[in-house]
């Protein structure tokens, strides 16, 4: 599991690879808000969660279509399947390759982020928490849709809209968290939820996932 | 150690929905090395998924260790932003560590290690992926067309590398349409190949 994983962030950094695609796409769509809803404090304090919240789910979504594809289409997939490696830990080291290399660098980056959307300052802790917590789930999620549209054409597209409603309940939770926290009620609920979805998604989809990848490969 | 690398059980693969071939039974013994023939599309690339548990069975069964097997498709499983090196050393550090720097030698890449696999020839990369089974260590190999885009002397050595993998009680069935250059069972597929339809009671998918 752990070649697999060195393996993926070592392709992720080679050309080509998609590092930090989803980082910029993030600090674009958080930098075109303001241009688009207007410079007004109020309006833009109050949203600000929720922007950055859709943003990294769409940021997620931008690379998930190669998780498995780039792999199925060199002949690298069918011997990882037969290689002594569980499936659902090549389904875990991709998904756990896919979150360090986007989730995680949304949740560094996204409470400075904040600030620029001003957000209140009582909030940002739950910006960067709320992603660190939620994010994973975001990429288990999505190895579960590309392992399910391999092999499709455009799968990309289709992947997007298996996806994006599964990743409902995680924005819900995390763009709560980031209100709460900013209105001084105490954010602790919503964050425990999502890490409840975080480990939820972590204890079934892999072997969903890995179902769906041995359907896939034949 | 079973005496036997391989046994097939009146085997019967299916591709798209359709039978390809059918009744298939086989004994492959260590030190055995059986060259599938057949016209194209007959199901030689079938049958050897089929072995490799890539996809399941339409009927009877094949008897093998999972563990013994090492697949070769006719992709080469090459990543091209990886260097040679780095390439063989992830598929040997996943097979449980084997000597790259020997296999890259036997292939004649030694030369070529540090060199990103994007920048090699399209029979270098396939020697590259055939360097794959050796660092796998494992004793059965299921190799599709392995000498496409080998030059003749490529292929010579790949013979011997072969030959010798059977001398140490290796096993291999190949699907190819050139002569090998090693001792070999021939299994002419022709006569086991049908259209007969799936049964509807065999669900392809989730079998």
């Amino acid at each position: 599991m752990i070649q697999v994983f060195t393996r993926d962030l070592r392709l992720a950094v080679r050309a080509g690879g998609g590092f930090g695609l989803a980082l910029a796409f993030f600090l674009i769509v958080i930098f075109l808000v303001p241009l688009g809803v207007g410079p007004g404090s109020a309006t833009l304090s109050a949203i600000a969660g929720g922007i950055l919240w859709v943003a990294a789910l769409l940021a997620c979504l931008l690379s998930l279509d190669r998780m498995f594809t780039a792999d199925w289409e060199d002949g690298s997939l069918d011997v990882l399947v037969t290689a002594p490696l569980p499936l659902e830990g090549l389904v875990l080291a991709k998904a756990a390759a896919h979150w360090v290399t986007t989730g995680l660098p949304l949740a560094l980056v996204a409470p400075g982020l904040a600030l620029l959307l001003n957000a209140p300052v009582d909030s940002l802790w739950a910006v960067g928490v709320g992603l660190l917590l939620g994010t994973p789930a975001l990429s288990v999620i999505g190895a579960f849709g590309a392992a399910l549209t391999l092999g499709v054409k455009r799968g990309g597209l289709l992947l997007s809209i298996l996806v994006l409603p599964l990743y409902v309940p995680t924005l819900i939770f995390g763009a709560e968290a980031v209100r709460r926290a900013g209105s001084g009620a105490g954010a602790d609920t919503p964050l425990m939820l999502l890490a409840a979805v975080t480990f939820g998604v972590l204890a079934i989809l892999p072997f969903a996932a890995a179902a769906a990848l041995r359907v896939s490969v034949r | 150690m079973n005496t036997t690398a391989l046994t097939l059980d009146a085997l019967a693969c299916g591709r798209g929905g359709r039978r390809v071939l059918d009744g298939l039974s086989l004994q492959v013994a260590w030190g055995q090395c059986v060259v599938l023939r057949g016209p194209n599309g007959v199901g030689k690339t079938t049958l050897l998924r089929t072995l490799a548990g890539l996809q399941a069975p339409v009927a009877g069964q094949v008897l093998c260790q999972s563990d013994d097997i090492a697949f070769g498709g006719h992709a080469d499983a090459v990543k091209p932003t990886l260097t040679a090196r780095e390439n063989l050393d992830f598929w040997a550090s996943l097979y449980g560590g084997a000597d790259t720097r020997a296999a890259l030698a036997a292939f004649g890449l030694t030369a070529l290690s540090h060199r990103p696999a994007a920048a090699l020839s399209a029979g270098q990369k396939r020697r590259l992926g055939l360097a794959r089974m050796l660092v796998t260590g494992r004793k059965l190999w299921l190799l599709d067309e392995p000498t496409a885009s080998l030059d003749a002397a490529a292929a010579a050595e790949f013979a011997g590398i072969l030959q010798s993998h059977l001398d140490r009680g290796g096993a291999a069935v190949v699907a190819t349409h050139v002569d090998l250059g090693v001792a070999a069972t021939p299994l002419d597929l022709a006569p086991f190949a049908t259209t007969r339809s799936i049964t509807p009671a065999f669900d392809e998918v989730f079998a």
